[in-house]
This record gives structure tokens, sequence and C-alpha cells, in this order.
């Protein structure tokens, strides 16, 4: 079919393979991003991608075993045949990264070289250096200036995304966006649109996140009618170090090429770290999880740092947060692996980390959670149906999400060096469902009238001058400093209903407030200032979205806890009560998995009052189990559900052969 | 009364715009980068003679130096205003901090400047792997270790500019490509399978614009906030040159 034309809304890894494949199926892109797109959030990601590897299959390691780890990772809330179809396409998107050219570190035989990383025991990383996301990002970046070349792809860059443009029967037509610098106003029609638009946490004022990552497109898009899933599972990191305009990350591959968390034994010893002997030093993950060690998933590893701080009170500084974060034991060569991260916190900390332990706390640094998707399983597989129109499509037709923007991989807790891997396989998945889904349109964008463009075009204009003029008493940066507050402090790592409750009344008055904004900047050419408050009131938005699911959410899965709902671990000394506590702790879980291994699906309504509804998640390949990670202490549980399970299924067993009997 | 700092920024409104400076006084904080301060500025839009401006545009993205985004002239000097550690430059002058666009490039406002010039660079050099396609191919071709630590520091280049700003030879009159596209363009000669276009891609880099344009200044290495060996570059394009053009004199 002649002039199939695809608007991809971002540029970072799942937007640019989106690109790149659609342009090599012959379809016309226009690519809209904010920054160039070589400047996307995805080069943040430092430590590396996962996939099943050679060596990793020597120790028994298959693909099935990765969708295992992902899927326990995640506390079960996704969906799992997309879930084990990405972990089945790894070895592949690896491979095809590795042929464009991404310089990933060698083993001497010339062979891709893989580092370990949190939630697994086997070494699946890939890794370039501590630079993997700059490095996949660029090699994606490459093949779509090639086919920019040959003119299959046109970008534009400094362009932001104002919102899909829908026809009368709520078909996705294309999309209208802006120019950055020269503030026009323009309708871009096209047959798909897919919004790769990356995550959200400015929302919580400083988080690991690039300044772009507002969530405005997304809040944009939930406006639009697009539904929003799991908004309340953001990942907060275990290991970033606090600055005065953002988190700076330091990678889990710290942890995987060796680095160990500890705190001295003694409260605030003010000792030089490397004088503290061994026997005074609390290495509390590998204490508590030596099955794991410092490598246990990012909710986890966050939960304990923040105990170890705010309850046991052992934090390394009187006056703020922090905990070790040692390398300074590693060789050379190992640090030269590393160079990228040690680069950060030498520059912008002033210390070598080489030589001295650095300083850090967790910080918010993923949204699990993100804009609606569907997907078609492939009954013999067990992964879905390759090109199925489905496939990462929104309830909107002709709306498609892919990336850190979509909710569907990571359930409740994503694990490292996945995320590089689902950007690119979403990306990668989408364009055939996406060429199948335009051979089902029987009017294509160019046959509509340009009447209902223009139209669009005058709304968006309008809704820019009306915000222009805006001259109450109300500075959106104020308010965006107060959000931060009220969502970091009160909907993050530990939560409570009644903060959250507080955190949502706070949310109306700045909601109410932002109606009083004043504009500092007036003019219109290269106006920031209406960008920012544009994204502001859907951070608002957003923000809201992800408090109240948060607070409706009873229970404690993955990135979110709440304590008040916490299962009581067993903990009795006489093996009998021990026992009788365990049991009880599998029925609760069991009972919890049955109220809420739900995803949240939150739908947009004008008046505030977004309606939440909860939807089954896909369990049909691995039954959910209950997450102790080896925890010390914890093993009863696995034994007491291990005899359940059996207990259950000789029971199922006996009831099979009755039936069959009668 | 807090600590404050004193910012003087060169402003210019739009391309036909003249450019005037305007000083800002910001509250200091402990550890505080320039990107910092220019987000306390656009929060704050007032002068330091108190009077009422508008926000200063800039561009600024991961505030981690590995975007690219934020070059600009700080102190005279070009770098990212992200790692720019507003101490340390107190250190060195501690009455005023000054801040510019970058000049080799079209001012869009303030300290945004337009740099697509580079990435079209990017184009002429080719710079990327012509792979077949994006279907399952098996795994790349093989490297060791040594080859791949010779190409890592070429791939980490973040198109931010910088070694385009401190090139001499970069100015109004001349078409030279620039110290960053030749470094990729050398980037995908050496590459096993991007040396397969390395014909079509000194056509660029010796062609008009390219290597013979370079002066050897080699302020571009001093400057590149990746300690990218961009002279080494350099020196291999122009053997790649020499090469091509004895290929091209006598035939292949």
């Amino acid at each position: 079919m002649a002039n199939e034309r695809v608007v991809v809304v971002g540029g970072g890894l799942a937007g640019l393979a989106a690109a790149m494949r659609l342009a090599e199926a012959g379809v016309s892109v226009d690519l809209i991003s904010m920054v160039p797109v070589k400047r996307s959030h995805s080069v943040c990601a430092q430590g590396g991608i996962n996939s099943v590897n050679t060596a990793t299959r020597e120790l028994g390691d298959n693909e099935w075993l990765h969708f295992d780890d992902t899927v326990y990772g995640g506390a079960f809330l996704q969906h799992q045949p997309p879930v084990k179809e990405m972990c089945d396409w790894g070895p592949r998107i690896i491979d095809l990264m590795d042929r464009l050219g991404v310089a990933f570190n060698r083993t001497h035989e010339g062979n891709r070289d893989q580092r370990r990383f949190g939630g697994t025991l086997f070494k699946r990383t890939a890794f370039a250096g501590a630079t993997t996301g700059q490095q996949l990002l660029y090699a994606l970046d490459e093949q779509c200036r090639r086919w920019e070349v040959e003119g299959l792809i046109r970008k534009y860059e400094y362009w932001e995304f104002l919102g899909p443009m829908l026809d009368e029967n709520g078909v996705c037509r294309g999309i209208v966006a802006q120019d950055m610098f020269r503030m026009d106003i323009k309708a871009f029609p096209a047959d798909a649109v897919v919004m790769a638009n990356g995550g959200c946490g400015l929302i919580y004022g400083r988080s690991t996140m690039s300044l772009i990552c507002t969530g405005g497109a997304a809040g944009r898009c939930f406006k639009a009618g697009v539904k929003y899933g799991n908004g309340e599972f953001i990942q907060v990191h275990p290991t970033a170090v606090p600055g005065t305009d953002k988190l700076r990350l330091m990678s889990e591959s710290a942890r995987g090429e060796g680095g160990r968390v500890w705190v001295p034994r003694k409260p605030q010893d003010d000792r030089d770290p490397t004088s503290i002997p061994e026997s005074e030093r609390y290495y509390f993950l590998e204490e508590r999880y030596p099955k794991y060690g410092n490598l246990v998933p990012r909710d986890i590893a966050t939960r304990e740092i923040f105990d170890i701080c705010v309850n046991q009170k052992l934090s390394v500084e009187a006056d703020r947060l922090c905990v070790y974060l040692d390398l300074t034991h590693l060789p050379g060569t190992t640090h030269k692996k590393l160079e990228g991260i040690l680069e950060i916190y030498e520059k912008f900390q002033a210390t070598d980390p080489r030589v001295k332990p650095m300083k850090i706390f967790p910080a918010v640094h993923y949204s699990m959670g993100g804009l609606w998707c569907d997907f078609e399983k492939n009954e013999q597989t067990g992964g879905l149906v390759q090109g199925s129109p489905r496939n990462q499509h929104s309830n909107v037709p002709g709306m498609f999400i892919v990336g850190e923007a979509d909710y569907q991989y990571h359930g409740a807790n994503r694990l490292g060096a996945n995320s590089l891997l689902s950007c690119i396989f979403s990306g990668m998945v989408v364009a055939p469902s996406i060429k199948n889904y335009i051979e089902t349109l029987r009017t294509h964008a160019t046959d509509l009238p340009t009447s209902m463009f223009d139209q669009e075009q005058a709304k968006h204009k309008a809704h820019c001058d009306a915000l222009i003029a805006m001259d109450g008493d109300e500075n959106p940066y104020q308010i965006h400093n107060e959000l931060g507050d009220t969502m970091t402090r009160n909907v993050t790592v530990v939560r409570y209903n009644k903060q959250i409750e507080e955190t949502l009344s706070k949310i109306d008055e700045l909601s109410d407030r932002y109606k009083r904004i004043r504009l500092a900047d007036k003019g219109n050419w290269t106006n920031q200032n209406l960008s920012f408050a544009r994204a502001l009131d859907d951070m608002l938005i957003l923000a809201r979205v992800i408090a109240k699911g948060a607070m409706l959410r009873d229970e404690c899965r993955g990135a979110h806890y709440k304590p008040d709902f916490d299962i009581a671990s067993p903990d009795a000394d006489d093996e009998a009560t021990l026992k009788q506590q365990a049991t009880k702790w599998c029925a609760e879980f069991q009972e919890s998995n049955d109220k809420w291994l739900k995803s949240t699906i939150c739908e947009y309504s004008p008046d505030s009052d977004h309606k939440f509804s909860y939807e089954e998640v896909d369990t049909s390949l691995i039954p959910p189990r209950p997450r102790t990670y080896g925890l010390k202490g914890a093993e009863i549980i696995e034994d007491v559900w291990k005899e359940r399970q059996n207990n259950g299924k000789a029971n199922a067993d006996v009831a099979a052969e009755t039936v069959a009997s009668a | 009364m807090s600590r404050k700092i004193n910012v003087a920024i060169k402003r210019q409104y739009d391309q036909s715009s003249g450019s005037q400076w305007e000083k800002f006084s910001v509250d200091y904080e402990p550890g505080m980068n320039m990107t910092t301060v220019l987000q306390r500025i656009a929060a704050q839009p007032v002068t330091s003679e108190g009077k009422d401006s508008t926000p200063v545009a800039y561009d600024a993205c991961c505030l981690e130096e590995v975007c690219g985004a934020c070059s600009m002239l700080i102190n005279g000097k070009v770098r990212q205003a992200c790692s720019a550690l507003v101490d340390n430059l107190l250190e060195d002058k501690p009455d005023q901090i000054t801040l510019e666009p970058m000049s080799k490039f079209p001012v869009v406002r303030d300290l945004v400047v337009d740099r697509s010039f580079m990435y079209n660079a990017l184009k002429k050099v080719r710079a990327w792997v012509p792979v077949d396609g994006y279907f399952d191919r098996g795994a790349g071709p093989k490297m060791s270790p040594h080859e791949q630590e010779d190409m890592y520091p070429l791939t980490t280049c973040m198109t931010c500019g910088c070694c385009v700003e401190a090139c001499p030879q970069i100015n109004e009159r001349s078409n030279f490509i620039g110290p960053q596209a030749i470094s990729q363009g050398v980037l995908f000669n050496e590459h096993p399978v991007g040396k397969f276009e390395e014909d079509e891609r000194m056509e660029a880099l010796a062609g008009a614009g390219g290597i013979a344009d370079c002066g050897n200044a080699q302020n571009c290495v001093k400057v590149c906030p990746k300690n990218i060996p961009l002279t080494r570059s350099i020196a291999k394009a122009g053997k790649m040159a020499t090469k091509h053009a004895f290929k091209r004199f006598f035939g292949s």
C-alpha cells in the first residue's frame, strides 16, 4: 500500500527501534522529539542489557529462567505472554545491537562479556562500559539517520507533542505538535501513532530522570482517553547520589562487578571509612540475603537501605541519610569497566570512588506503570502472536504504546538491565503489528478532509494562547517543587494511607493554584516557560493517578509497600509455632493475591474523579509464589508453600479422578 | 542574609536581534552546578537590579554529562553546564560567573543554539554500520578486547559541540565538517563491517570540507568533555585520505 505514514513520538530506544523497523518495512515515519534524539533519556541507562547467552546456558540458564526471574522480580503483576516473548527475543536483540556496532565489552576470545545484575543468579547482562544505554541509543540513532538519508524517516527535533487527533469514531489519525523554537503548531496526519514518550519522574521533583521526563505526553494521551495502568508502581533505585538539580544514578553494575553496600555498626562512626575494620562494618544486604547478597532486586535493596537509615538509625551521616557503596577493594580492571559512572561520581562529588566508598541513597528512577496496551497470546508458544494488530495497541484505535511509556513488562518491580531490553523489544515488535493494523483501515489519513486537521491545530493554538496569557499570582516552578516534595515524602518507598490522603489533598490544592499561575515569558519565540507550565498540568494529573492508585491498593507488592498491610513474617523460636505462623502467612499471601493480583486501570475524567478498575493478570505460564529471595529466616515460608502446592495438586488430582470415574 | 552568586548572561531574544548582557543574583546552595543556577533563574527571573525579566532559555537534559545538551561558554570556556560546579567556578573567579551561547552555531535564543550542522555532518560521513536488515542474522563480528577499548571512547561522542566551538578552522567562511564528524567517520571505517563503505565515507572525509581543512590546532581534544582522542582520529583520517587518494589515482 502506498503512502502509509506513521508518527512516532519520542526518540529514545523504543521510538528509534520502532521507527527503524517501520522504515525497513517501507513505511514513512515522522519522528517527533522534544530534544535531538541523541539526547533522549535512554543515554542515562548505564549498566547493561539482559539476555540469556552462551556462557549462562553452560550453567543451565535458558529463556524460561530469564522469564521466570522477570515475573518473580515483578511480583507477578505483569501479563506473562509479552514478557515471555521479550525474554525469547533477548539473544536476538543483543546480536542485532552487536551487528549495529555497539562497542560491547569483550572476552579474550572476542566474544561479548557479561556481568551480573540484580534479581538473578546468572551473568546475563551484556554491557558497553558503564554507558550501555548511550551506546545502544547511538546505534539506533545511526540507523535512523541512514533512513533519514534514504527519505523514509523525517525527523522533527525540538518539536513537542500536544495531543493525538481522533476522528468522529474515536480512531487516532495523527497528532498535533509544536515547534519549540518557532512555536508553530502543526497537525501530523498519520495512519497510526506510536507513543514512545518515556517515564514521568519529574512528578517527584528530583529523580534520576532527565529534565524531559515530565510525563507530559503521557498525560495528554490519558486526557484523550488512553487508559493508564499500574501508575502507583514507581521504581525507587537503591543507589543514587543526591544533587541540587537531580539525583544521579550509580548503576547496579557497581554491585554486579562486586561493589558492597555497608554501614558502620557504630551509628555515625566518624572514622575514615577505609580505616573501619571488617568486623565493625555491617554488610546488611549480604547478611540478610546470603543467596543474592548485594544483588537482591531493587525494591528490596531500597527498602533495606531505607530501614537501615530511618528505623535502625545507622545512616553514615547524622544530618543526611546515606549508606556506603564500596568499590575500593576492586581491581583496576574492574574500575575501568565502570569508568563511566565513577567519573560521574568524581565530577559531581569531588571524591574518587576508587579510593573512598561512595555515599548513596535511593531515588525515584523508573515508572513500571504507564499507558495501557494490549497483546495477543500465541496459545502454542505462550508468547505473542507475531504481527497481531493487538500487540502494544492502546484502547484508542491507532495509538500504540512502547518503551517505558507502556505498563506492560515489569509488573510491580523492574529488574535491572531489563528496561533496555523491553524498550528495544517493544519498539521492534510493534512495527509488523502496525503494518497489519494499517491494512485493516478503510480510510487513510490522507483521505481525510484537511478541515479536521485545521480544527485540531486551531484548538491547540487557542490553548497555547490562553496559557501564555495567564497572569495570576502563582509561580509554576513553586507548584512543581511542592508537588515533588509531597510525592517524594508520601508516595515512594514506604506508604501510609493517611499520608497519601494528605498528598491527594495537596494535589487538589496545587491543581487549584495552577489555575492562577503566571507565565513570566509572554513571548512567542522559544518559550520554555510555556512548555514547562503545560507539562505541569499533566504532572498534576498523573500525580493523582499515581497517588490514588497507591491509596486504593491495600497490600504490599514489589515497589508498592504499605506496612499496615504487610503480612507478619514468621519469627517464633519453636518449630511448631513457626510452622503454624508460616502456614498462616501462606494463607494470607494467597488471599492477598486473590484480591490484589490485578493491574490497576485508570480512566480519565474531566472532573478529576478518574475511574479506577482492576484487570485480571495473565499468569497462565508461571503460577505466582512467595517472593523471599532466600531471606534468612524465610526458608519456612518456601517449605510450607511447596507443601501447599503439592497438596493442592494432589487434591486437584483426586478431584480430577473423581470426575473421571463418575 | 544568604550568600549570593552573581551571574552575567549574554542574552539574545531571537535569531535577528542583537545581544546584551543581563545580570542575576542567585542564592548559593552547597554543591550546586550551573544548570541549577539556570533553573533558579527560570523560577524567579528577576535581574540583580530587581527588574522583572524573562527566564533565560537554555538547553539541558540528562544533567550528568552523557547527553551533550548543555554546552555553553562558562567564564569564556566551552563546557557542559551540568558538570560546571559553582564552587570551582567561584574559586577561579569569585566576583561573577559569565554565561554565553556557543559562538560557532546560530543562536536560537539566549543560550540555545542550533547544532543541526553537526547532525548533517554525520550524514555526510555516513556514520553507521550498513547492515542488511534487522532480522535475526546471528551475532556481530568478533572483536578483541583491545579493539573494543580503541573503539569505545569514540562511541561516547555526544555531539555536544565543544570541539566545533574550539576549532579555529570552523567559521563563516569554511565548510569544514569538524572534529566530531571526522572521528565518527574513522570509527565506522575501522569497524569490521562499517569499513565496507569506507570509499563512500572517504568522499566526505577526503573531499571539500574534510580532513584537509584541519589546521592541527589541537584545541578540540583539550575541550572534549569525554576525553575522546580526537587528534588521534584526525591523524588516522589523514592516513585514510592518503590511501584513498592513491586508490583513486591508481585504481584499486
